[in-house]
């Protein structure tokens, strides 16, 4: 390989690491994605701080308590932690070359995603009928916009989770695709670890408080 | 021939220093000549820093232009050259050292002083507190312990220290008398403080630091320095003299504007702080507490009282720009 | 004219203005038609196309970077032109309020963002994969991408000056004066916008040039045999990685309350315009480190190579380009000691700014003794290397006066804040980024610029420099505010400011020298047969002028730094410019591209719907942006051979056989 020729010599010890790292082109990418997660990772540090700040700027109007539904972001936990699993699956059934597992286990994962989405929205939608719109307040133009960016992420995973499907079930797993599998998932247990963060930060201390 | 152009050079270097030394004192420096203890204070800093500055800085030019003039590629240059001459621990920890010093005795002088800056500049004269609100584009000033307010000029006595208790119900802005002393911001929803005293009766120059759109340019006000008597016959002159301050009045000034000054006997009472409740200082008790101190009003102020008297800000409210 | 037309003129083409715009009108539009009616005659429109607009190769990247550089110095300095002008004298009445607060904006942005920025990325690409022993970056397509979202964004931020007016607070944009309320045209949304896109554009190419320098460098250059400039790119990248998401959430949560309506930085409903200003500034000062530290990696190549010299201390080197880049971040609020943070806070932050001069000065130092015991020539990547030095040290005095919180007080806003950051901003990066042009253009395109318009170019530069700021400093003294469109007669400012407008004009003189000098070189430069021009040091020199496609016919193994040097005092360079012809393998190359351009495009799109709240139009580019990505998913072979054979025919046709 002589674009991306590494320090490494490209042929040694390649039955040692897993399929996707195998081509020094694909692991290159693979680096690259992790940097690109660092910066989302800091997008998402901003927002975190912009909330923190503005949570308690409700200008008379809902407050975290009025608002947030206990049994609603227990089911969007559970829901996103579970894909995060049946993502995990996947990558698992990849390395193992079974290429119907692996599409089974990216369709559930989707399937999930899907779930997950719907439920946010519909959360949101109800928020907003009864008053509580993304432009009463700084708590809640923070809060929409934290959670909201967090559910786009999500959504563009779902449809790149389904545009790898597509690309598996038409080339089968080799390097590539098993790189293309291995990073969507890797984007898709970043964001369950955002999750986790919003579930903590902004629900439970929400609730508490 | 050659010498005598670089004394030529020398004389010349030497007039335009001069020069510049001697415009540097003049009167129109206005960093230069302050009237008050926080101007001075700030004054002896900046020279305290240049001193340190250029302890390491001139050395260095000197050498720079030695290296370049001795080291020059021309034929028959005889000074040493090493092409591969490239580690010295011990020149490297004296350049690694040089300047941690000289930051850390700076750090020294700029924590103190910074320090020293949020304290009333004289601790045995009771002080006064000012209440500045910057608008678009004009300053308007409240007494609080006094009851009047201006506009664009603002009355002080020499020799009192003076809390500048400053606002915002614009974009912000920054307030910023050079002679007597640094700028603080002005920002909606806070209520910051900066201290100020003038030793010498006179006019000072003030304006707005911060940009805030088309009026910026004509954001300036004057400090009137003026003895204690001087002061309180203002005072009781404006008191008889000068009409209201009304909130309908507030809201005029609040509208997009430049003007010339204004006085009033009177203001609408807790404006100050009710305008900084609502946009945004409720969510800062400290910053209340502060100006609550500072204008003597109760610090205790509920929602509806923050609320009556100001007209909302329709023009922040609007939502849409279709 | 009919009223719906006239109306159109005076909302969207501010026609109703005057002759400023005008002006502008006939100029865009006798250019415009001046390069499509070129591009016909040649019949060069598809040469346009397949060599340069779908080019993923690095080094076309990075001449097309240096060309928008170039253009927008201009643009920003001919703003600047027009603000001395206004400034030259009390009272004027050549430029309105309106214009002036438009024109500093414009200059300030523009400067910063679409002249620095792309002029590193020039560099960054023309230089990296060259120095490293790569063939190109590691995601040559992702690259592309960044060109032309940075291409496309400055296009947006252009294009308001003549449709929809241009943004008028300020290149820092603070809320609330950049709200709704008080800001109502479209200008602050071209600003919002437009960064936003070229903002992801140059993320893409900080992470694209870690993962190049990590991944792709020549066997046996251990991290420690890297070139200096390199590591300087290194630096910056973890800079761009670290800073940028921070500016990404400021525009995009002003962008939601301009657009949809949300109160994050409004003065009413519980907005915090502090947190603007704080997001802002964790970007705003680790963005003066982004286009400095490659400016610096320039700076220790040019003296080593005109010095003749080893880099002296390069481990101190390597340390204080990590340690300014980690220092930056603790020093953002250095840009508001002034908005009352308590005296700890403000304590803090003077302390870690004061000591960005510890591991700068060590620099500064390196760079004095790797000349000492040299021996120096003075060629023009020299020339604006020495140039830097002092002008550096008097900025970086400046700087750490600045530092100074309580001093600061005096200083903050005034004409000395403008002086200060001119002076390290162009000392550092401009007279870097020039340098390595210099240095670099060989390479780039095969010929020497040429030594004696340069030099009447540097002179004039240089000197009007210190004409134009050093009045500044005074200024400030003096009591004057920055951004003040005119200013009284009466405050004794108008001597200094007259003498600053005039230093002003060398430097524009001086910036109109350089144009020459590249027009006339083109034609009458001297051609750089050796690819070697300066007596190099480092592996890009032992290519030829301009590299080929693929750069390295067969890939050097490095043993050493300076590997070019240490092989000519050896007396082997020959290793490296004589290829063994059955060294050479075929070579995969990434495939050009449309998609990027066009992805772009599409960005500006939607930008555009967006400024104008035409949701339609944004909708329309935000599919096209999804669609170029998703295409992009599916494409599989975006590889292709150069077979060993073709190497073999243009390595002997450059005589390297």
């Amino acid at each position: 390989m002589a674009v991306a020729h590494t320090t490494v010599a490209p042929h040694q010890h390649v039955a040692d690491k897993p399929l996707e790292y195998q081509n020094p082109v694909q692991s290159v990418k693979i680096l690259g994605f992790w940097i690109f997660l660092a910066t989302d990772m800091l997008l998402f540090g901003c927002l975190f701080a912009t909330y923190l700040v503005l949570r308690t700027h409700t200008d008379g109007g809902p407050t975290p308590h009025d608002i947030f539904d206990v049994r609603g972001f227990t089911i969007e936990t559970f829901v996103l932690l579970t894909s995060s699993f049946t993502g995990g699956m996947s990558t698992l059934a990849m390395r193992n070359g079974n290429k119907r597992q692996l599409l089974t286990w990216l369709i559930v994962t989707i399937a999930l995603g899907l779930t997950f989405v719907g439920f946010e929205a519909s959360e949101f939608v109800s928020d907003a009928l009864r008053g509580a719109t993304m432009q009463r307040s700084a708590f809640l133009s923070a809060f929409f916009t934290l959670v909201g960016t967090h559910g786009t992420h999500v959504s563009i995973g779902i449809i790149w989770m389904i545009v790898t499907a597509i690309q598996v079930a038409k080339k089968g797993i080799n390097p590539i695709s098993a790189r293309k599998v291995f990073v969507v998932n890797l984007y898709w247990h970043f964001l369950d670890v955002v999750w986790v963060f919003i579930f903590t930060v902004v629900y439970l201390s929400g609730v508490v408080m | 021939m050659h010498k005598q152009s670089v004394k030529k050079w020398g004389a010349l270097v030497t007039a335009v220093l001069a020069a510049a030394l001697l415009s540097g004192c003049g009167p129109q420096y206005l960093v230069f000549h302050p009237v008050g203890p926080v101007g001075k204070q700030e004054l002896n800093l900046i020279i305290t820093s240049v001193i340190l500055i250029a302890i390491v800085i001139v050395p260095t030019l000197a050498i720079f232009f030695f290296i370049i003039f001795r080291y020059r590629n021309t034929p028959g240059n005889k000074a040493k050259y090493s092409p591969e001459w490239s580690e010295s621990k011990v020149l490297e920890v004296v350049w690694w050292s040089i300047p941690i010093i000289i930051v850390g005795i700076l750090s020294v002088f700029t924590a103190k002083t910074t320090f020293a800056l949020t304290r009333p500049p004289e601790q045995n004269v009771n002080p006064m507190t000012i209440e500045v609100t910057s608008l678009d584009w004009k300053w308007l000033f409240q007494y609080p312990g006094q009851g009047v307010a201006t506009v664009n000029y603002c009355e002080i006595p020499t020799g009192v220290p003076v809390q500048f208790v400053l606002t915002s119900d614009a974009p912000m802005n920054s307030f910023w008398v050079p002679q007597l002393g640094g700028q603080e911001y002005t920002m909606p929803g806070m209520a910051m403080g900066l201290w100020l005293q003038a030793d010498k009766p006179g006019q000072y120059y003030g304006h707005g630091a911060n940009f805030t759109g088309r009026g910026f340019a004509h954001d300036d006000f004057t400090v009137i320095a003026a003895s204690n008597s001087d002061f309180n016959k203002w005072v009781s002159q404006t008191k008889s003299s000068a009409p209201a301050l009304t909130m309908a009045d507030y809201n005029k000034l609040k509208k997009p504007s430049t003007m010339g000054t204004a006085s009033y006997s009177s203001f609408p009472k807790g404006l100050f702080d009710n305008v900084i409740w609502s946009e945004g200082g409720r969510y800062m008790p400290g910053t209340m507490n502060m100006a609550g101190m500072a204008s003597g009003n109760s610090t205790a102020m509920s929602n509806s009282t923050a609320k009556s008297g100001i007209a909302n800000e329709a023009s922040q409210s609007s939502s849409s720009n279709k | 004219m009919p009223a719906a037309l006239k109306q159109f003129t005076d909302t969207y083409l501010m026609w109703n203005e005057g002759y400023l715009i005008w002006i502008s009108d006939i100029l865009i539009a006798l250019t415009s038609i001046g390069i499509v009616a070129t591009l016909t005659y040649f019949k060069k429109w598809k040469w346009l196309w397949k060599e340069w607009l779908t080019s993923v190769d690095h080094k076309r990247i990075g001449i097309m970077y240096l060309i928008a550089a170039l253009l927008m110095m201009f643009r920003g300095g001919a703003d600047a032109m027009l603000l001395r002008t206004q400034l030259a004298s009390p009272n004027s009445h050549f430029l309105t309020a309106e214009h002036y607060d438009q024109i500093f904006t414009t200059h300030g942005t523009i400067m910063i963002l679409f002249m620095a920025m792309p002029m590193i990325f020039a560099m960054f690409n023309i230089v990296v994969p060259l120095q490293i022993g790569a063939r190109d970056v590691a995601f040559p397509y992702l690259n592309a991408i960044s060109f032309w979202l940075f291409f496309f964004g400055a296009m947006l931020f252009n294009i308001s000056f003549v449709f929809g007016g241009s943004p008028d607070a300020g290149w820092v944009s603070y809320p609330p004066l950049t709200e709704l309320g008080f800001d109502k045209g479209p200008g602050e949304n071209f600003y919002l916008l437009s960064l936003q896109i070229s903002g992801i554009g140059s993320i893409a190419t900080g992470i694209n040039f870690l993962a190049t320098i990590l991944k792709m460098r020549a066997p046996g250059m251990k991290l420690m045999r890297m070139p200096l400039f390199t590591w300087s790119v290194v630096a910056a990248s973890i800079v761009i990685i670290f800073a940028f998401p921070a500016l990404t959430i400021a525009l995009a949560l002003l962008m939601l309350d301009r657009i949809v309506g949300t109160h994050f930085f409004t003065m009413l409903h519980g907005g915090d315009p502090m947190m603007f200003v704080n997001l802002f500034w964790i970007w705003g000062h680790p963005e003066v480190y982004i286009v400095v530290l490659p400016a610096f990696g320039v700076f220790s190549e040019v003296v080593a190579t005109f010095a003749r010299k080893r880099i002296f201390g390069y481990t101190s080197m390597v340390a204080s380009l990590l340690l300014i880049s980690v220092i930056s971040y603790f020093v953002w609020a250095h840009h508001f000691f002034t908005m009352g943070a308590g005296a700890d806070v403000n304590t803090f932050f003077a302390v870690a700014s004061m000591m960005v001069a510890i591991p700068t000065g060590v620099k500064v130092f390196n760079w004095l003794f790797t000349m000492f015991r040299g021996r120096i020539s003075f060629e023009l990547p020299m020339l604006w290397t020495l140039a830097f030095v002092p002008n550096f040290i008097i900025g970086g005095a400046t700087g750490v006066m600045l530092a100074v919180a309580p001093a600061d007080y005096q200083y903050h806003n005034s004409y000395f804040l403008i002086a200060h950051f001119h002076q390290v901003l162009i000392a550092g990066p401009v007279f870097g980024l020039i340098a390595g042009m210099y240095f670099w253009w060989p390479k780039m395109f095969g010929f020497k610029l040429d030594e004696k318009i340069g030099r009447i170019a540097f002179w004039l530069f240089n000197i009007g420099f210190y004409v134009c700021f050093m009045p500044q400093y005074a200024l400030g003294f003096k009591g004057m505010q920055r951004r003040m469109y005119t200013y009284p007669a009466g405050m004794g400012w108008h001597t200094l400011n007259l003498i600053s407008t005039i230093g002003a004009y060398i430097m524009g003189l001086g910036f109109l020298f350089i144009v020459v000098q590249i027009v006339y070189s083109i034609k009458y430069g001297e051609r750089d047969l050796t690819g070697d021009p300066w007596n190099g040091r480092t592996l890009e020199w032992s290519l030829p002028s301009p590299a080929p496609h693929y750069n390295f016919a067969v890939i050097p193994t490095v043993t050493d730094r300076d590997m070019l040097w240490v092989m000519k005092q050896e007396g082997r360079e020959g290793e490296l410019r004589r290829i063994n012809p059955d060294a050479i393998a075929d070579i995969h190359m990434p495939k050009n591209s449309g998609r990027p351009f066009l992805m772009g495009l599409a960005f500006f799109v939607a930008g555009f719907g967006f400024v104008f709240n035409w949701y339609v139009l944004a909708v329309i580019g935000l599919v096209g942006v999804a669609l170029t990505m998703i295409l992009r998913a599916f494409e599989w072979d975006d590889e292709y051979h150069i077979l060993a054979e073709e190497v073999r025919e243009v390595e002997a046709a450059l005589g390297r056989l």
